[in-house]
């Protein structure tokens, strides 16, 4: 009970970050269903119809339900701190917005309790998803799920907002915020900006649904405009994949400096080419509908928009090499993950600016292709980050080391498997297989094998992972307030795992010369 | 708020977190109506449905005397958003007892809104698009003009009843005393939700009623 309502973020924070991990495992055990029907042609362990749930289910865990609140629980415990702050805004908002997820997780997925999951796939496209062509109640369920998980996403996103922007301690400035809170900062606008929109959306597709009469707004054969909805559902998607990165790329942006032992390289360049990703997220999402029947000029404006996307991500990944060069670099595990992450995230974004051109979208356009591009950039990506955050941020949650031999074991294991997994689908994809179908061609037959197995050699590897958060939370080299050394946010000046009134008196920042980073001292004054 | 204490970090901006947070609580509130405002302005201004049939003309499917009841109640609101900036003026005098009075009209501004809307809403469900509940109606744009009228209408109705519950409960912390001439700031912070809801109407009611 101290637990379930206390509104201290740390603890909200925790909460967050168990509630995300078990969603992870539910969404992966979706996903091996996936990959165990597709290891051999031909319809080998379960029906057509139950398929077709699969890859929506697995899709909207993993976005909905494990990556955006993962981050959220990061964002609870560390921003606060980071900022010098004594609490979040509005705690009882924030304990609020936790509680929404489990209800909602639930709801949403509760169709598979009574045999009514949907089958339309995360995208939820009408007409398929009306009441006409899926009149299962499950999706009304999953409906209902999302928009609550929206409302959860907002009321979270208002709160970092209001205490990153009102609640920083003396000294610490805009331009003195450490970079993973700059992330959030910016991944909160995203979500202010967007999640309303598919909020819209999912409302007025289940007014469709509910009233099939009555209200028309996409079904083709009431006047409605199937395409309006794809608009509005990638308006908030597009911008949902940087809600998705962001704040990776923060986390990131704090552990490579830390274990370069170097300030990171070109400071507000990093803050600006966040603000200019956000931006830009804004004006691609007909990218996404490259297929759907758009006019020509519309998609060569949004092909032009999208590739211009590409250039604020080189920046980052040339500062974060620029802060690795000429360092002195220790390979702990979360450096190895953020070190992995850079690699794997650039082949991501490759295929993405693949994709975005015309011609070619329209080839690979719900080909495995698209799956690949997903999974290097929300795998290798995403998952990565939450990986190298795990490894970094542990000791400061629990008071204890994480093992760094298990750590390497798992960091190794899950590289590797992440590749064999997902590159071989992009030789799937050019070679025409089309994504969401149960049954293949048995061309394809080799690659879908090595990629299956793949998959479960990558889930077996992340048993490793649970192993050690429980062995190190009893048996883990006990921390110490700053177990890294060379790392400088707020967060390491306090004790590990901090108190609960976590600064026993306002911390005092001294400003450091972030623009240059000449500087390498510990000045920062946490007047203990 | 309320348990946080209060150190020498806090209020970086200059002002409480609370009116920081229902501002960016509006812009994102901003971004649903934008939602639903692109959905009905997609489905009213695309190609002709079916030849020859056109978005139905609002003065037609609201009447005249329509029109001007619902014009009749957007000035009640925009009327109660000034009695909402009196209630805070009076609140920063020091004058509660006025504060109140002003409170309760705006109110009463609200309900009155939500009455009319209710009125109009059954009128056009009984007597206008009756049709639309028969299951074998033909297809043309009233049915595309009902759905948006009723999401757009409907989602902004809702935000009223949450505005006027959170007056009421303002209202009531003021007759026992528990806001007083210090609690400026809840006045203020509720007066921006109201106000933002009143400026959405309008817009609402310019681009369905008289557009
Ligand atoms: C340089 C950056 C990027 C570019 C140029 C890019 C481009 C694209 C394009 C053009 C598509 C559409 C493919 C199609 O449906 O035919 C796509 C799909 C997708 N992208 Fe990216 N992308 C980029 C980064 C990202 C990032 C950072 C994420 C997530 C963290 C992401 C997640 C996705 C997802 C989830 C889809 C598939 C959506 C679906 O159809 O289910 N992308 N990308
Ligand atoms: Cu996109």
């Amino acid at each position: 009970m101290q637990w379930f309502g206390s509104t201290d973020a740390k603890r909200i924070g925790i909460m967050y970050i168990t509630f995300a991990a078990l969603s992870g495992v539910l969404g992966t055990i979706l996903s091996l269903m996936i990959r165990a029907e597709l290891a051999a042609p031909g319809l080998n362990l379960m029906s057509d119809d139950f398929y077709l749930t699969l890859p929506g289910m697995h899709a909207s865990a993993m976005i909905f339900f494990f990556i955006i609140p993962m981050y959220a629980g990061f964002a609870n415990f560390i921003l606060p701190i980071q900022v010098g702050a004594p609490d979040m805004a509005f705690p009882k908002l924030n304990l609020a917005a936790f509680w929404l997820l489990p209800p909602a997780a639930i709801i949403a997925f509760s169709g598979y309790l009574i045999d009514s999951a949907p089958q339309f796939g995360w995208t939820g496209y009408p007409p398929l998803s009306n009441s006409v062509y899926s009149p299962q109640i499950g999706a009304d369920l999953w409906l209902l799920g999302l928009v609550i998980v929206g409302t959860s996403s907002t009321m979270g996103a208002v709160n970092f907002l209001s205490t990153a922007f009102n609640m920083r301690c003396k000294g610490m400035t805009l331009f003195q915020l450490p970079l993973f809170t700059w992330s959030v900062i910016v991944m909160s606008f995203l979500v202010l900006a967007s999640t309303p929109v598919l909020t819209s959306a999912l409302l007025m597709l289940n007014l469709e649904r509910l009233f099939p009469n009555t209200f028309y707004f996409f079904a083709p054969e009431g006047g409605g405009d199937p395409i309006l909805y794809q608009h509005l559902f990638w308006f908030y998607s597009h911008p949902a994949v940087y809600i998705m990165i962001l704040p990776g790329f923060g986390m990131v942006s704090e552990i490579i400096p830390t274990f370069s032992r170097k300030p990171i390289f070109g400071y507000a360049v990093m803050v600006w080419s966040m603000i200019a990703i956000a931006f830009l997220g804004f004006l691609v999402w007909a990218h996404h509908m490259f297929t759907s029947g758009i006019g020509l000029t519309v998609r060569m404006v949004f092909m032009f928009l999208t590739m211009l996307i590409a250039v604020p991500t080189g920046i980052k990944i040339f500062s974060w090499i620029g802060t690795i060069w000429g360092g002195s670099l220790k390979f702990s595990t979360s450096m190895m993950f953020s070190l992995g992450f850079i690699a794997m995230f650039t082949i991501g974004g490759l295929s993405g600016v693949v994709l975005a051109a015309v011609p070619v979208d329209i080839q690979l356009h719900d080909t495995y292709y698209v799956v690949a591009h997903i999974h290097y950039v929300l795998v290798a990506g995403s998952v990565m980050t939450i990986f190298a955050g795990f490894y970094f941020w542990y000791p400061k949650m629990t008071g204890r080391m994480l093992n760094e031999k298990l750590g390497h074991i798992h960091f190794w294991g899950t590289s590797i498997f992440i590749n064999v997994t997902f590159f071989v689908q992009h030789y799937l994809g050019v070679k025409g297989m089309p994504r969401r179908y149960a049954d293949y061609d048995p061309i394809f037959a080799d690659l879908n094998l090595v990629s299956s197995v793949g998959s479960f050699a990558l889930f077996a590897f992340q048993f490793v992972f649970f192993f050690n958060l429980f062995y190190s939370l009893k048996k883990g080299a006990v921390a110490g307030p700053n177990p890294w050394e060379d790392a400088q946010t707020l967060e390491w000046t306090i004790a590990s795992p901090p108190d609960h009134h976590q600064f026993h008196h306002p911390p005092v920042w001294t400003p450091i010369d972030r623009s240059h980073g000449h500087d390498h001292g510990h000045d920062l004054a946490a007047a203990e | 708020m309320g348990n946080v204490a209060i150190g020498p970090g806090e209020e970086s901006l200059g002002v409480s977190n609370g009116k920081v947070g229902m501002w960016t609580f509006l812009v994102m509130d901003a971004m649903t109506f934008a939602g639903f405002l692109a959905g009905y302005a997609r489905l009213r201004w695309k190609e002709p449905l079916i030849e020859g049939t056109a978005w139905p003309n609002p003065y037609e499917t609201f009447g005249t005397v329509g029109i001007q009841l619902t014009a009749f109640n957007t000035f009640v609101l925009v009327c109660s958003s000034v009695t909402m900036v009196h209630a805070l003026a009076e609140v920063m005098r020091g004058n509660m007892e006025r504060a109140q009075k002003w409170m309760l009209a705006t109110i009463v501004g609200g309900l009155f809104f939500l009455g009319i809307q209710g009125f109009e809403w059954t009128h056009l469900i009984l007597d206008v698009w009756p049709y639309i509940f028969d299951p074998n109606h033909s297809v043309d744009y009233n049915l595309n003009f009902a759905a948006t009228f009723f999401s757009l209408t409907g989602f902004h109705g809702g935000h009223v009843s949450v505005g006027v519950m959170y007056n009421i409960i303002l209202y009531l912390g003021m007759s026992r005393g528990k806001i007083t001439a210090n609690h400026g700031d809840f006045v203020e912070i509720a007066g921006l939700y109201w106000h933002f809801v009143d400026l959405i109407w309008i817009l609402v009611f310019t681009f369905v009623y008289l557009i």
